[in-house]
């Protein structure tokens, strides 16, 4: 008997198993979490491939090429006519270029008759040794007559050719610096008068059609101006806003609209608030174009949402039994909030300003409509001044041709994502620091 | 007395009137009579009372007086002026402001013995660094001073009033400092009413932006009409030449809106599967450990301003693939280095935290059961995912598509840098085609002249893009909405 229940035990035993199909499952599977890989890594791969792109092309924008010439402030060029006690424009006047080029042409030593070398000489150095010289002479005009070294800015086209972003294989015709310039490079970086400096000009000068005079100046005062707008708008009244909604609102129609509306305007395209400012604070109000007081004002209508729905979410992570135990020892509702919620919400509070005034910083489009879009070589002096913004300044150097602008707009966007980076490492300190689990 | 001068005095009354309140509350305390509230509230109280209504008359003074001074130049400029075109009037108008506020900067005795010729009166301008335009005409010099002594008048009267007013209010807050008094119910009532204002603003900001873009667009559409707009496949919006009036333009939505979409589309296709899958893998599969590095690294994405994205596509993107589609066929590039391809790519990598985060919020709102329930069935997670959470976070994925959408519309700098200016109809994705924004961006940068169509069309596409985006949003968060009710 035990035989056959063995037999019939072998047998079942022995048949195959139902086919479920469980490696193509598990191939589908294996797929599956596959492509889920591929998406984040498509994702990263181009996060790290803009990043490079980005700061492999800006980050020579930090260094910038001079000439360290010892200029002779020689009278007969400055003053041939010695009337300068008389006439003060002699001295806003003279040709201050001709110093630095003879000062050069005895550097390299070529003959000065031989003009059509003199010529080559041309576009060697910036044209805004014009400017430098003409200050050294009026901070101290007994310059006049002596020998003094002056750091002299190259050229854009010698700039890049120095830094080796100027490929000199191709035909001399086609490329911006001739192989008599590239010699003479060659020739004043062995004396090592010609050197790489740190580009301070860069965080200085404000707009300048010679790449090499150009800078960020004005675009981070401009910016600076409207951060401290947004701030000081955006914070009290999302902050107040906040407060109604969540401790004070009863629901009703009137709060449900104004929550839609928030809600909605968190999605509502920047652009359409530069319109808002261009119709309304511009043409209504007569506020001046290009102002770093209209873009704070267009950047906090637009940042308010943001901030408003962190600070709701602050409130609302504050238990309502610290709520009870203030009104429990007698404190009004408004003491309660101001003297208890409000305290305790505020890391959440100061991470959503941060993350909204990051989002300000980079944002672009509605300050093109407001005019900001302005050629200006100024310090803004207030905020009603013409300013540009961060952004800004990438956007119009990114519409120039020269390459030399290419990589000062790049290294301004280095600039720019290191003060988001900041911004945010700050903003996710204080979320770790203080936040608290309730 | 300028404006804030008077602001000034009336905020400094204020805050004597706080320290004089809580002093006098402090005061009155001795004992025998228990304070209703503390001292500095009745210090605040008489604050408010002072401040509150002089500012507030301060500030509609100051806006009645200046479009009143603004009609006041209208009127009195010559016959001949006034009857000409609205522009005229007010550029006029704007020149006699002009050389008022120039006035101001001369001393009294230069004012006394005014040149009655803009000739004379200009060198003087100058020498106090004041350039005006130079067809100011004769007519308006003694306008702009009349202005001035009107304004002059003004100015002192809202003065007057202002800090009479503060000290009326300082004084009626002061008088009412009792032990029983309630101060602090004054003072939070105040404090609410304030709340409440700024809670209001959201609506005052919506109401500015729909009517700032509707009254634009109403005279727009008093210029072109309707048809040529939405119906016409043609975008050539000849400038006019300055001064010229307004010329004939074709203003056709439909090349806009059809590159708007296409390039919405492509991003679209980029960003849902990448985003989708990643926020999948994120909440599904990943380590803790992987998912803390990676997560912040993706939102990295997500932080980084859009017109560093515009300026990738511009200057590697775009001439990278142009360049590949050129060594592809040997020659000549079949992909132009402004396409829909480069600026839909680019978008949809900028998206792909969006969707991702979205979803991410959607996919762990479904019920713990109905995974375990489907685990416990058999059923391996990749099929878990495809056929229970996925399927149950649908609505909610939909919504947050939606929601991406409308951001991909209403995307302004990528589209701008790298989708081209060329308002083309083509369905070939390597082709430059142009968008809403770009071209809102095109008619409102550099010099322009109002009440041309060519600006205020800017304006019509503004409404069209506010309109197709906020239908886009509300359907989403109702079914964001809707959807996570269900589970609750």
């Amino acid at each position: 008997m035990t035989d056959i229940s063995l037999d019939t035990l072998t047998a079942s035993a022995a048949r195959p198993r139902r086919d479920i199909g469980l490696k193509k499952r598990y191939a589908a599977e294996r797929r599956f979490r596959l492509y889920g890989v591929l998406a984040i890594a498509i994702g990263l791969a181009f996060l790290a491939v803009m990043l490079t792109s980005i700061v492999s092309k800006g980050y020579t924008a930090f260094w910038q090429t001079t000439v360290t010439l010892p200029i002779n402030f020689d009278e007969k060029i400055i003053d041939p006519s010695n009337k300068r006690a008389t006439d003060p424009n002699v001295l806003i006047t003279a040709n201050y270029p001709k110093l630095a080029e003879q000062a050069l042409i005895e550097k390299l030593g070529i003959d000065p008759n031989n003009k059509a070398d003199v010529r080559k000489l041309k576009g060697f150095l910036s044209d805004s040794s014009r400017v430098q010289l003409r200050a050294i002479v009026a901070a101290d005009p007994s310059v006049i007559g002596t020998t003094r070294n002056v750091d002299i800015l190259a050229a854009a086209n010698l700039d890049s050719a120095f830094k080796g972003q100027i490929d000199l294989d191709v035909p001399e015709s086609r490329r911006k610096v001739s192989d008599q310039q590239v010699e003479w490079m060659n020739k004043l970086k062995a004396e090592g008068v010609m050197a790489e400096h740190f580009n301070t000009g860069l965080f200085s000068y404000g707009a300048s059609s010679r790449p090499e005079t150009s800078g960020v100046g004005v675009a981070l005062i401009g910016s600076f101006y409207m951060m401290v707008i947004v701030l000081l708008l955006a914070l009290p009244i999302g902050v107040a806003a906040s407060i109604y909604l969540e401790e004070f609102a009863k629901k009703s129609r009137f709060t449900d609209l104004i929550e839609v509306n928030i809600n909605n305007l968190a999605a509502v395209p920047s652009i359409v608030f530069g319109l808002l400012g261009l119709a309304v604070f511009i043409n209504f109000l007569g506020l001046p174009r290009s102002a770093s007081f209209v873009g704070g004002l267009v950047l906090t209508l637009m940042t308010l949402p943001t901030i408003i729905i962190a600070t709701r979410a602050a409130l609302a992570a504050v238990p309502p039994s610290i709520r009870s135990a203030a009104l429990g020892l007698g404190a009004s509702k408004m003491q309660m909030v101001f003297q208890h919620i409000l305290p305790l919400a505020a890391p959440g509070i100061l991470t959503g300003t941060i993350i909204g005034l990051a989002r300000a910083l980079g944002e672009t489009a509605p300050l093109l409509l407001i005019g900001m879009v302005a050629f200006v070589a100024d310090y803004p002096k207030t905020p009603f001044d013409p300013a540009t913004a961060l952004p800004v300044q990438i956007y119009m150097w990114a519409n120039e041709a020269e390459r030399a602008f290419v990589e000062r707009m790049s290294g301004a966007i280095i600039i720019l994502l290191i003060f988001l980076m900041a911004m945010n490492i700050v903003a996710i300190v204080l979320r770790r620091r203080f936040e608290r689990r309730w | 007395m300028s404006f804030l001068l008077v602001f000034a005095i009336v905020l400094a009354i204020g805050l004597a009137a706080f320290v004089v309140g809580r002093q006098r509350a402090r005061a009155q305390d001795d004992g025998t009579v228990k304070p209703h509230s503390r001292a500095h509230y009745h210090g605040w109280w008489a604050f408010l009372t002072g401040v509150v209504p002089a500012v507030l008359f301060l500030a509609a003074w100051d806006i009645g007086a200046s479009a009143y001074l603004n009609s006041h130049i209208h009127s009195s400029l010559p016959a001949d002026v006034a009857d000409g075109t609205v522009a005229h009037e007010d550029l006029s108008a704007g020149l006699v402001k002009s050389l008022a506020s120039g006035l101001r900067k001369l001393d009294s005795q230069t004012l006394a013995t005014l040149p009655s010729t803009f000739t004379e009166l200009q060198p003087m301008l100058a020498a106090k660094g004041v350039a005006l335009a130079p067809d100011t005409q004769d007519y308006m010099i003694p306008i702009a001073t009349e202005t001035n002594s009107v304004s002059d008048r003004l100015g002192m009267i809202s003065a007057v009033v202002s800090i009479g007013l503060a000290l009326i209010g300082v004084g009626f807050g002061l008088k009412g400092i009792s032990p029983r008094a309630r101060a602090r119910n004054n003072v939070e009532k105040v404090m609410l009413w304030s709340l409440l204002g700024a809670s209001t603003l959201a609506i005052l900001t919506t109401i500015g932006i729909v009517l700032s873009m509707l009254f634009q667009t109403i005279a727009f559409f008093e210029k072109v009409p309707l048809t040529n707009f939405f119906f016409g496949a043609v975008w050539d919006p000849r400038f006019a030449a300055a001064g010229a009036g307004a010329s004939e333009g074709q203003f056709g939505l439909i090349p806009l809106l059809a590159g708007t979409l296409y390039i919405a589309f492509v991003a679209l296709l980029v960003a849902v599967p990448i985003g989708l899958m990643s926020a999948v893998y994120m909440s599904e599969y990943a380590a803790p450990k992987v998912r803390a590095v990676v997560k912040p690294a993706l939102e990295l994405l997500a932080g980084i301003p859009t017109i560093v994205y515009g300026i990738f596509a511009l200057v590697t993107l775009g001439p990278f693939l142009r360049d590949i589609s050129a060594a592809l066929t040997g020659g000549t590039p079949f992909i132009q280095a402004q396409s829909i391809l480069t600026a839909g790519l680019v978008m949809g990598v900028m998206l792909i935290p969006v969707v991702s985060s979205l979803s991410d919020d959607i996919i762990t709102a479904v019920p713990r059961a109905m995974r375990d329930g489907s685990l416990g069935l058999g059923a391996t997670r990749s099929e878990t995912i495809k056929r229970v959470i996925l399927p149950a976070a649908l609505p909610g994925i939909v919504g947050a598509i939606l929601l991406t959408a409308s951001r991909a519309i209403g995307e302004t700098m990528i589209v701008v840098l790298a989708a081209g200016v060329a308002a083309n109809l083509t369905l070939n994705p390597f082709e430059a085609m142009t968008t809403i924004t770009v071209k809102i961006v095109n008619q409102l940068t550099g010099d322009l002249e109002f009440n041309t169509p060519q600006t205020l069309v800017a304006f019509a596409l503004g409404i069209t893009l506010f309109a197709l985006t906020l239908v886009m949003n509300i359907v989403a968060l109702y079914i964001v909405r809707k959807y996570r009710e269900q589970y609750e």
